[in-house]
């Protein structure tokens, strides 16, 4: 919290404002709490970890995994929230969610946060299995402690180390529908975690003055402008041959092959511009997030179909 | 402080006094937690019929 010296007008964390008006919350603020772009994400590369993994699994097993880890992720994003409403009210971005609007106030997002947790662990495990649940916990325990109390205000690489927590619903998937983990759900596990620097500073390079003004220390901030644009090209340069390696590895066909280096090639042509382009212009900063987006989306997309989808569509007729 | 001392009054006559929105708000999320807790167990329901038999033979 010591960043955030100026600007932020806020009750504190918990929400010690006195007494305050009954609450006007309604359940779309309780959704948005959740963040459910962010959680739409996280189903999906949950679901592809679900459905490449080999055996069988009751469809009906699949849709608790998944709601399970859905609310898990919405759990992560509450508590993002109700710690992060200090900065979120003096960043453009975020300024209009739920907390720091006076909404919902931060001990009912804490509480809900809280509550969405347990029971999406407790529930993963009683229904699906202890080692999904478990992986399940520590995403989100790894989410909102390390990555949101800790590292977000006091590490340049906050997004690096953060992202983790966002590269593991593959791994949860694959772990609800074996029971195990092998290398397959890790190597998925390595691209969303590559992926994510390059898509985060790219954002970053372009509203370094917000996260400067709410006192984040994102890398553009803290090492500056030129340095951020060589460490994006070197991430994107690790994540490409990742993005392969499935195919290269035998995971996935032709298909995945194709579009990994198709898909590939673009990320890097556009990782080169950023490192090209010079402050203020932002036009490749803006392409890189957008195609990056995409990028995560084709990759699993294609390998649901090139993969998944045939063993997806066997264990529903079974 | 405003708000505070408002409503201290308003304890004092009547108790907190809810407006149509607040009103309209907390039924919202009633039926939210309502719906949410029936789909629970419904959930918990339908799997153990998945699960059959097996699910009563955990070791002790």
């Amino acid at each position: 919290m010591s960043l955030v010296s100026e600007g932020a007008n806020f009750r504190g964390p918990l929400g010690t404002a006195g007494l305050a008006e009954p609450s006007l919350a309604t359940v779309g603020d309780y959704i948005a709490l959740m963040k459910p772009r962010v959680m739409s994400l996280v189903v999906f590369t949950a679901l592809v970890g679900l459905a490449v993994a080999p055996g069988h699994l009751h469809p009906v097993t699949g849709f608790t995994a998944l709601l399970c880890i859905a609310v898990g992720a919405g759990a992560a994003g509450a508590l993002n929230m109700w710690y992060d409403a200090d900065i979120d009210a003096v960043m453009t971005r975020t300024a209009r969610r739920p907390v720091p609007m006076g909404r919902v106030l931060p001990g009912e997002a804490l509480a809900f946060g809280l509550t969405l947790a347990g029971f999406s662990v407790v529930t993963l495990g009683l229904l699906v299995n202890w080692l999904a649940a478990g992986l399940l916990a520590f995403t989100i325990f790894f989410y909102v402690a390390v990555y949101t109390v800790w590292l977000k205000r006091s590490s340049a690489q906050n997004i690096v180390i953060g992202g983790a927590a966002g590269a593991v619903p593959p791994m949860i998937g694959w772990a609800a529908a074996t029971g195990s983990l092998t290398l397959e759900p890790i190597v998925l596990f390595l691209i969303i975690f590559f992926w994510t620097p390059p898509h985060f500073w790219a954002l970053a390079l372009y509203r370094t003055e917000d996260y400067a003004r709410a006192g984040i220390p994102m890398l553009p901030v803290v090492a500056g402008d030129i340095s951020t644009r060589r460490q994006i090209l070197l991430y994107t340069a690790i994540l490409v041959p990742l993005g392969i390696a499935p195919w290269l590895l035998g995971y996935a066909g032709a298909l995945y092959g194709i579009t990994a280096l198709a898909a590939g090639a673009i990320m890097m042509a556009l990782g080169c511009q950023v490192l090209r382009e010079q402050r203020p212009a932002e036009r490749a900063c803006r392409n890189l997030f957008a195609f990056s987006i995409l990028y995560l989306f084709l990759l699993f997309a294609v390998l649901l179909v090139d993969r998944g989808w045939g063993g997806l569509i066997a264990r529903l007729a079974t | 402080m405003t708000i505070g001392i408002a409503m201290n009054e308003r304890h004092d006559d009547d108790g907190i006094v809810l407006t149509e929105a607040q009103k309209r708000a907390r039924r919202s999320r009633s039926i939210a937690i309502a719906l949410a807790l029936a789909v629970l167990v419904i959930l918990f329901y339908v799997m153990t019929l998945v699960k059959g038999p097996g699910v009563l033979m955990r070791p002790i």
